[in-house]
């Protein structure tokens, strides 16, 4: 079983303090789904609005179509992975991952049968009768996993339960975690800060800021088409410039600032914030989608090398804008040709009208 | 206090040490009134326990529960009985039950006026706030988190409470519990109120103090403190195997080792065993010390504790004498020759004698010594070696200043003269008294 999970008009208060605010949301049946967005911003707070440890201020949560209100976390078809785990520190292994069993009165017998069962589907058969202490960080994670899908919930909420972890293991359970969603079959809301982990995972990312969800899209749109300028900066590495539409168009908008006019995309999001000739306006370039300038570039700009970084795969240039202007990343692939650079030399640089996009000027993403 | 358990003395004291003993163990094991006042005071600490265990987890359980703001209050408000006096909450109880028994038109033995009810409540009332205290330091450290997991996952509320937060508060509840009855053991000034007729080992010691003890208090004291002191070794025994169990389990955890391994079960542990064995040993042997050979010591004891004090009365005597011959002392010179030939049996007559219950009336009855004092010049000898345990004696003898070349002369003959009395006097034959 699966189920589908609406947030409509969700708005979370704690005294004047607003956590969270319309919320407007459809998860569908056995997506994997994530909150993406900068700690702080109201990510735990909706997911337990979802499992229903807090009530709504206002607005409603349907899980498989049906409202929720006045439902208590432990008759709601959730189950919660917490962001520190929360494992029964005085039972085994098995016996936390038997838990939601023993309460529903299931059989010792059959409790352990099941839990081996589930042991087996995270990869750690024969350590049921270990203390959770004696297992590693990753074990717990899989461990708190399996416990939440011994209760066989239709949506399994996970709150950052990877942050714990360090790099290497953290990679690895990502793809581990998706497996186990395709197997499984249910729906999975996954919180995170960590863009790589969201857009790696996820069918469709929301990213908030503040409480306030600014846009919510698969991976690619998100990356590619931000529709805010925070969504921007938060998702992946952008350069910015800030000036003035002088021109728009449907498909390119002209952006006049102190480095040149440049030429992008305008993004258009639906019947808000639209640009508009001789608004104030920020342009976006992916480190990746700068090159040198070549006699068709429809953007160019120039500016002095001021670092070069290797990378291994990729070779990192921070190159300096004339006149106190910004500092701007360019990175190339590392495949051989690329020009070796000097610190200090000029350099010529420029962008597609097609890789830059327009958004009206906002709040970017702290560093 | 606990030395003096194992001293004979009829009165609890270190010195003088008599015998070592372990009979006054044996008193205690006899004494009807402190056994059952002990048993009364078992029962009404096993009430303690069960009433004032769950009010104070409720109280602590009650406390994360309200408000921010009216948690100060709360808190001073169900802390407060351990700031009232016992002796306050003790009228209290009496007084607020006698009401509620006349209220309800309760008879005189109704429970009303039971004297274990009394004092298991009017006890309850300030325990249960210390058990309180327990209960909110082990409540602190609990992650809500787990509770919230638990529901997540199913668990009613009290599911909840009974498998996630009862077991995490087990530590709390043992220590809880020992505390709450150890206070209630030892409580006299609420007690005391509430008992009414029923006696508690409290009440009962109060009485025997009032009334004259013996070492059988010691004993229990030594008791007591014997069986708390294994009770602590054991829980610090138990504790660091917790503690070395963790260890290692952070270790399977770190991936430094592959299993905790099977740990030896707790009756195993060679830290129990020796304290077990030490204990054995300890009252083993403390058992045969104290029964072996008392019944000698104590005879002994006791016509050394006569002798002393006929050799104290004999002094006295002999004190006044030395001041009505101070001049019969100056001839002393002269009778050397004479005194030298009499010594041995003069003092062994002395010493043989001292068993002699005729001897031990004052010292009339001796004619060689005292009866002609005036000219027999061996009473300076037999008085100095007769009255040696005499504190009178101890200090210098205002004869020894008067007459130096005496002095030299007892000096030599006394190791002689003493040797022989002393070794003699337990041979029964020189109980008797010796004729020349
Ligand atoms: N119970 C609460 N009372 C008051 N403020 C809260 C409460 N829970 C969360 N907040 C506030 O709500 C904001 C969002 O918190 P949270 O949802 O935990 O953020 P995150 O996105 O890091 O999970 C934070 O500023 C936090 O301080
Ligand atoms: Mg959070």
């Amino acid at each position: 079983m699966s189920a589908d999970v609406t947030l409509d008009d969700v708005w979370i208060r704690f005294g004047d303090f607003v956590a969270a605010r319309e919320a407007n949301i459809h998860i569908e049946d056995g997506e994997f789904f994530s909150f993406l967005g900068p700690s702080g911003c109201g990510k735990t707070t909706l997911l337990r609005a979802i499992s229903g440890f807090l009530t709504p201020s206002q607005g409603r949560v349907l899980i498989g179509g049906k409202d929720m209100a006045g439902i208590g976390p432990n008759r709601r078809p959730t189950a919660l992975i917490f962001q520190n785990l929360a494992l029964f520190p005085l039972m085994s292994v098995w016996e936390n991952i038997a838990f939601a069993l023993e309460v529903k009165g299931m059989s010792k017998l059959e409790r352990r049968k099941r839990a081996d069962e589930l042991l087996d589907l995270i990869a750690l058969p024969g350590q049921g009768d270990k203390r959770v202490s004696e297992l590693s960080g990753g074990q717990k994670q899989r461990v708190a996993i399996a416990r939440a899908l011994a209760a066989e919930p239709d949506v399994l909420l996970l709150d950052e339960p990877l942050s714990a972890l360090d790099l290497k293991l953290r990679q690895h359970m990502r793809t581990e975690l998706r497996a186990i969603q395709q197997r499984v079959g249910i729906t999975f809301v996954y919180i995170t800060h960590d863009q790589g982990e969201a857009l790696t995972m996820s069918d469709n990312v929301a990213v908030m800021r503040e409480g306030l969800i600014e846009q919510v899209a698969d991976g690619s749109t998100i990356y590619d088409s931000p529709e805010t300028a925070f969504v921007a900066s938060f998702v992946g590495e952008n350069n910015v410039f800030q000036g003035k539409v002088n021109r728009l168009d449907q498909s390119a908008a002209v952006v006049e600032t102190p480095y040149g006019e440049f030429c992008a995309r305008p993004i258009q999001r639906n019947n808000q914030d639209q640009l508009r000739v001789g608004d104030d306006a920020m342009v976006f370039v992916r480190p990746e989608a700068i090159e040198n300038a070549q006699s068709d570039s429809a953007n160019r700009i120039s500016g002095e090398v001021l670092q070069t970084e290797f990378e291994g795969n990729l070779w990192q240039l921070h190159v300096q804008l004339p006149n106190g202007g910004p500092r701007i990343t360019r990175s190339s692939i590392n495949d051989g040709r690329a020009t070796k650079h000097q610190v200090g030399d000029r350099i010529e640089l420029g962008f597609s009208e097609t890789s830059a996009i327009a958004l009206p000027t906002g709040q970017l993403a702290a560093e | 206090m606990g030395i003096t358990a194992f001293n004979s003395s009829a009165f609890p004291r270190v010195t003088p040490w008599e015998c070592f003993t372990v009979e006054w163990f044996s008193v205690l094991a006899e004494d009807k009134r402190l056994l059952t006042g002990l048993r009364n005071s078992l029962f009404i600490g096993l009430g303690v326990v069960c009433l004032s265990v769950p009010l104070g987890l409720a109280g602590a359980l009650m406390l994360t529960q309200v408000k921010e703001r009216v948690r100060p209050w709360y808190y001073t408000i169900v802390i407060s009985p351990i700031l009232v006096p016992g002796v306050v909450l003790g009228i209290s109880t009496l007084l607020f039950w006698d009401r509620v028994g006349v209220m309800f038109g309760a008879s005189r033995d109704s429970f009303f006026y039971n004297g274990f009810f009394l004092t298991i409540i009017g006890q309850s009332t300030f325990i249960a706030a210390y058990t309180m205290l327990v209960f909110i330091s082990r409540l602190q450290r609990f992650e809500t988190v787990q509770e919230e997991a638990a529901l997540d996952l199913g668990a009613t509320h009290w599911q909840t409470f009974k498998k996630i937060l009862l077991p995490f508060l087990a530590p709390a509840i043992a220590s809880a519990s020992v505390l709450a009855f150890l206070a209630s053991f030892e409580n006299y000034n609420t007690t005391v109120f509430t008992a009414i007729s029923t006696s508690t080992i409290t009440t009962v010691l109060a009485s025997k103090v009032r009334y004259g003890i013996d070492p059988s208090i010691s004993a229990l004291a030594v008791v007591i403190v014997v069986l708390t002191l294994i009770g602590a070794a054991v829980h610090e025994i138990l504790k660091r195997r917790e503690i070395a169990r963790s260890k290692l389990a952070a270790e399977v955890a770190a991936g430094n080792r592959l299993s905790i391994g099977k740990q030896t079960p707790w009756y195993f542990d060679p830290a129990l065993i020796m304290i077990f064995l030490i204990v054995v040993a300890g009252v083993g042997t403390t058992f045969m010390a104290g029964t072996m050979g008392v019944e000698e010591c104590k005879v002994a004891v006791k016509t050394e504790k006569q002798r002393a004090t006929q050799e104290r009365i004999k002094a006295l005597r002999e004190r006044n004498q030395a001041k009505r011959d101070v001049e019969a002392a100056q001839q002393a010179q002269e009778a050397e020759q004479k005194r030298e030939e009499k010594e041995g049996r003069t003092g062994t007559e002395n010493f043989n004698s001292i068993f002699n219950t005729d001897n031990l009336a004052p010292a009339e009855d001796a004619p060689e010594t005292t009866g002609e004092p005036e000219n027999d010049p061996s009473r300076t000898g037999t008085e100095n070696f007769n009255s040696i345990f005499s504190t009178d004696n101890l200090a210098p003898k205002d004869d020894s200043e008067q007459e130096n070349g005496e002095q030299d002369k007892k000096d030599e003959e006394a190791p002689r003269t003493g040797t022989e009395n002393f070794n003699n006097i337990f041979d029964t034959d020189n109980l008797a008294p010796k004729s020349d």
